[in-house]
């Protein structure tokens, strides 16, 4: 390994042994990290999938239509993050800004939707303490439903840089990193909407 | 010379009582089975206990000949700076494989073995435990009873183990082994007593504030010695006779608190704690951790919280009087 | 270049070093107190029908040894050595995100802190005793530790501070794996370098891996108990074996990180005093990095008495026998880098070996454990105790003393005192086989283990009170040490760069180190620096100033948010988890924007 290709993607533009940028390396290791959360939450759904002594059960409740819309609404935000760190990294603050709050408020939305998509649950008696399909969906859900809340801060703090003119192509790392929390929440989500409302 | 006679004067009452240690007699031993699942246990760790013996001398040994021969001398020259041995790593790899391969196979042999299902005709008994004492239930006889089992020897017995509330663990080493009870689930234990006595267990899943006084004692005895024992379970309780303190007792009991949580047969339906139709034919109470006599009785009957911390029974608080009819009356419960 | 002092400068520390320090003198601290309960434990047990303590008072003990001699005391003795050595080692200034350290330390302290609070608190919750310390076993099974069955806020406490800590070791786990993968000296290639940094990179893999799952188990737990959700619960239809699977996922990689870095100590300390390389560095590496991945694939070994039925008993026997090899083959390779070798009795060599010989007792009971029939009159007997005290005491307790003597130089410019050291380590190694010995017997005699009294008729009294002399006898080399530090601070033999003629780079500059710790950064090109080329890697005075990033505050400030949080929910005061939430992300956002040079 050169050691001076390595210095051009370097921390601050220190030397790393990998080449790689620590922040960025440290990330992916806390995306692992998070697999194993997630992998927790996902096989314990899974274990008591069907054993619910008493309703409602997943069939009476969800509502696959509504929840593919924001799933699409996610995925969709993926796109806009993606446009941000693109816009970033060639300076172009302007559209830096939209794409940064374009993402956001497609994480908004999904937050709206599943506060809507909940209490309409409630509503029809399913609630965190009703039954283990409650228990196990709405922890599941709502650890998810935290991590978006966290990215959603998140870009909105990246925005408000950007408006304070903090933000420029120097930062890029940063949003990159950015990018790769909002696409593994995105990914999680696939995997949960796959494994709770169309594998039933 | 004289030293070393002083020194061993000074160490030999020490020694003596470690020794005195190992005279026993040891009740609860899991190392005088008497059954077969007790045996085939006993046999696979002795054969284990042996491959771990050999491995400790031999590596402890390689280990301090090292340090012997191998220590600094002065004026010795500097320690060829070896780096490895690629047969010597692959041997001491396969040497290992192969000594657990004599492990794993009488393992695998043996959970096998000792975890098959009950045969037709084994005697069947429920174990539940509870906060802190076992339930037993021969639903084949009609019996039920706690904290105290009775088996017939040479009878293979088929426990069917579950829990009333938190995880417990059945344990009665010289015949049973262990296995926890859990809520929600059944579990098994088959074997065959094979020598008449009496064998002690204890609980073995820290189960709160009580688990050291979940205790148990099993009795295996001679088939004519069990029917009788039997017959006599699922008697009638003995009536006290009328105006004795034992029949005031009985009052006392079918107007207090005890029927609450106490089953006599024809007197009370309490399902919280044991049944106590026929207690006076046991050894122990509370659990197996107390002689069952009157004077036992009476401290537990008034003050079970202090005899077992966090017992779900509280002080009854009876006064002296009383107190002697009630246990006079559980005195009587032959 | 001098390096600041005064409380200021230790609280807005982010030097990798003082970390260590903070570290190791915080976790120095619980271990006596994880060695108090200990004692009490055995002063309860010397006679049968004791009353020294109530049957209470005892289930906290041993909860509390155990948690906090795993969590508070073990494991931030092993992060304390990660922090001081492996940046000297491997050629690095500090680790890869030095305020991120320092929160991991202040998430530590208060962590325990705030769990060690329970014995002092129980008025407040009208307990009706002074004590609502964690009393579920450290291993909290469910469904005893459910609300129903557990009432108080004692087992919130012990889940709460667990998250807590958990925190603080998965902050410390990617720092470590990033610091070791990213920051090493220019021709530090990864098969040279130390073991001991080997076995902090594979434990920092293990750590992050294993603590989110016991994570997610601990938030079942504290939603089953405050938020009335079913995890464990059987009358929902839950499984209160649901978390035994979730903590021994956990709990069984939780083992080996306990026990990989004491093994890293022990493959430094050889060579040193052998003389002569370590035997099979390669193998030694690829067996550390194969009990990490073999690991995950054994956690039902604990749970051979709850009936998952023959097949899976017969699966986890054999992995668990799996695992038994590449252990066996570091211990081979460690007594064949003795062999041949010039062999100096100094302390730490006497305490690596210590734990060659106890380890090798301890893995041979683990072995015993690995077949399900046998294990059938083991486990939750004494004889487990006797194995996991053989494997942690003898194991990673001595390991990391033989740390302790062997980089104490290096980190206080003082060598130890060898007299006191080699009392101090033949009165532990004395008194570890007389406390710990006869508890293989006493388990399979008949004993039950997390009882706070047993019989006399079961015939172990005089066998307890031995292992009870054998736990006083401990708590004397204990002090025997504590001497000895404090003599050493003034009285000690100073030391010089490297008084034990050690090999890798940690003993190339001055003891203790420069605040930047390396002069020239440099490059190697071997795995035994200083006895390859010295001379290359010889430290020379700086020739211009050298930067060193300055202190911050706001690790710990946000540190402080946790434990409030925390205390939120065993205090039922909702708003106190809102004020603990905006001090922790006020102290992150601070961190985030705070100019900051590494």
């Amino acid at each position: 390994m050169s050691h001076a290709a390595a210095a051009e993607h370097a921390q601050g533009g220190h030397h790393t042994s990998m080449g790689l940028d620590s922040r960025k390396m440290a990330f992916w290791a806390f995306i692992g990290s998070e697999c194993l959360l997630f992998a927790t939450l996902i096989s314990t759904y899974l274990i008591y999938k069907g054993k619910s002594l008493e309703g409602p059960f997943p069939p009476q409740i969800l509502n696959i239509p509504f929840t593919s819309f924001s799933t699409f609404d996610l995925l969709m935000s993926s796109l806009w993050m993606v446009l941000a760190l693109a816009a970033v990294q060639r300076n172009d603050m302007k559209w830096a800004k939209i794409w940064l709050m374009g993402t956001a408020i497609g994480g908004l939305i999904f937050l709206g939707g599943q506060v809507w998509e909940f209490s309409h649950f409630v509503e029809h008696g399913l609630t965190l303490q009703k039954n283990l399909f409650g228990t196990t969906f709405f922890v599941l859900t709502g650890t998810h439903g935290a991590h978006v809340a966290v990215g959603v801060l998140w870009l909105l703090t990246l925005w408000w840089r950007a408006m304070q003119g903090k933000l420029t192509s120097k930062n890029a790392m940063t949003v990159e990193i950015t990018g790769l929390y909002w696409h593994f929440v995105d990914v999680i989500w696939i995997i949960i909407f796959t494994v709770v409302y169309l594998i039933q | 010379m004289h030293r070393h006679h002083r020194l061993i004067q000074r160490l030999l009452p020490g020694l003596l009582a470690v020794l005195a240690a190992c005279a026993g007699p040891f009740p609860q031993t899991t190392l005088a089975p008497k059954s077969d699942l007790g045996f085939a246990i006993d046999h696979l760790f002795t054969g284990i206990f042996g491959w771990a013996v050999g491995v400790f001398v031999v590596v402890e040994g390689l280990l301090l000949f090292a340090l012997i021969r191998f220590r600094a001398r002065p004026g010795a020259p500097a320690p060829k700076p070896t780096h490895g041995h690629t047969a010597l790593e692959i041997t001491w790899t396969l040497a290992p494989v192969l000594i657990l391969v004599m492990v794993a196979v009488p393992t695998i042999r043996t959970i096998f073995q000792t975890q098959a299902p009950a045969p037709a005709g084994a005697l069947k008994v429920e174990v539940i435990g509870h906060q802190w004492w076992w339930e037993f239930r021969y639903p084949d006889l009609g019996v039920v009873t706690a904290n105290e089992l009775h088996l017939p020897v040479s009878r293979t017995v088929g426990l069917d183990l579950t829990s009333g509330d938190v995880i417990h663990s059945f344990w009665v080493p010289a015949i049973a082994a262990k296995r926890d009870v859990v809520p929600g689930h059944v579990n098994h234990i088959v074997f065959t007593p094979d020598t008449v006595g009496m064998y002690l267990g204890q609980c073995a899943e820290f189960c709160g504030d009580s688990h050291a006084n979940m205790r148990t004692r099993v009795f295996v005895e001679s088939d004519s010695a069990f029917n009788a024992w039997v017959a006599d379970q699922k008697s009638p309780p003995v009536e006290p006779a009328p105006n004795s303190l034992a029949a005031t007792g009985k009052s006392d009991f079918q107007h207090g608190a005890c029927i609450a949580c106490h089953t006599i047969e024809g007197v009370s339906k309490g399902v919280i704690g044991p049944n106590l139709t026929h207690l006076a034919s046991r050894t122990t109470i509370a659990g197996a951790t107390y002689p069952d006599d009157s004077l036992d009785l009476a401290l537990w009957v008034n003050h079970a919280p202090q005899r077992k911390p966090g017992s779900v029974m509280m002080d009854m608080d009876l006064k002296p009087a009383d107190l002697q009819a009630i246990v006079a009356y559980l005195m009587s419960l032959k | 270049m001098s390096e600041p002092t005064g409380l200021k400068s230790w609280l807005t520390t982010v030097d990798h070093k003082r970390i260590g320090k903070l570290y190791f003198w915080t976790a120095f601290c619980f271990f006596l107190v994880g060695g108090v309960e200990a004692l009490l434990i055995r002063s309860q047990l010397a006679q049968p029908n004791g009353h020294l303590v109530d049957a209470r008072t005892y289930n906290e003990l041993f909860t509390m040894h155990g948690t906090t001699m795993i969590f508070l005391a073990l494991m931030p003795l092993s992060v304390a050595f990660f922090n001081f050595i492996v940046p000297l080692q491997i050629g690095a200034r500090d680790v890869a995100f030095p305020r991120l350290n320092a929160f991991s330390y202040w998430v530590f302290l208060l962590g325990g802190l705030f769990m060690n609070a329970s014995w002092f608190v129980g008025p407040l919750f009208h307990a009706g005793r002074l004590s609502v310390a964690p009393n579920g076993g450290w291993f909290g099974y469910a469904n005893l530790t459910e609300r129903q069955y557990s009432i108080g806020p004692n087992i919130d406490f012990w889940l709460l501070g667990l998250q807590i800590l958990g925190v603080s070791s998965l902050a410390g786990g990617f720092n470590f794996i990033i610091t070791i993968l990213n920051l090493r000296a220019p021709g530090m290639r990864m098969m040279r370098l130390p073991v001991f940094s080997w076995m902090t990179l594979v434990t920092s893999f293990l750590l992050i891996t294993a603590f989110p799952v016991i994570t997610v188990a601990l938030a079942f737990l504290m939603f089953d108990r405050n938020f009335g959700t079913h995890f464990y619960q059987v009358a929902a239809g839950g499984d209160p074996v649901l978390w035994q699977h979730l903590f021994w996922l956990f709990g069984h990689p939780e083992v080996y990180i306990l026990i990989l870095p004491a093994m890293g100590v022990v493959s430094e300390v050889l060579p040193t005093f052998s003389g002569k390389p370590l035997f099979g560095y390669t193998v030694v590496v690829y067996s550390g990095i194969l009990i990490a991945f073999m690991g995950w694939g054994v956690w039902s070994h604990h749970m051979f008495s709850v009936g998952l039925g023959p097949i899976a008993d017969a699966v986890f026997s054999s992995t668990t026998m799996l695992i038994a090899i590449p252990t066996g083959v570091k211990i081979f390779n460690w007594i064949a880098t003795l062999w041949g070798g010039q062999i100096r009795f100094d302390t730490p060599l006497l305490f690596a070996v210590g734990f060659i010989a106890m380890f090798i007792i301890g893995g041979l009971s683990g072995v015993s454990h690995a077949s399900p029939p046998a294990d059938l009159q083991q486990t939750d007997t004494y004889y487990v105790v006797a194995h996991i005290h053989y494997v942690l005491f003898g194991g990673t307790v001595l390991g990391l003393f033989a740390g302790m003597y062997y980089w104490w130089p290096k980190m206080t410019g003082r060598i130890l005192n060898e007299t006191l050291g080699k009392v101090h380590f033949w009165l532990m190694l004395i008194g570890m086989n007389v406390a710990f010995f006869p508890m293989h017997f006493i388990g399979l005699l008949g004993m039950p283990r997390r009882v706070y009294t047993y019989s006399p008729d079961l015939g172990v009294s005089t066998l307890n009170l031995v292992s009870t002399a054998g736990a006083f006898l401990i708590a004397v080399a204990m002090l025997v040490f504590i001497w000895n530090v404090f003599r050493t601070r003034s009285t000690g033999k100073v030391a010089g760069d490297n008084p034990w003629h050690g090999a890798t780079l940690e003993w190339a500059m001055s003891s203790p180190p420069p605040v930047y710790n390396f002069a020239q950064i440099p490059t190697v090109h071997s795995r035994l620096p200083l006895w390859n080329e010295p001379d290359s890697v010889k430290q020379k005075p700086p020739t211009g100033p050298i930067h060193v990033p300055g202190g911050s505050w706001w690790p710990m400030v946000a540190a402080l948010g946790l434990p409030l949080m925390a205390t939120s929910l065993v205090a039922h005061a909702l708003w106190l988890v809102f004020v603990g939430a905006a001090i922790l992300i006020f102290g992150i956002y601070r961190w985030g924007f705070e100019p900051f040079e590494v």
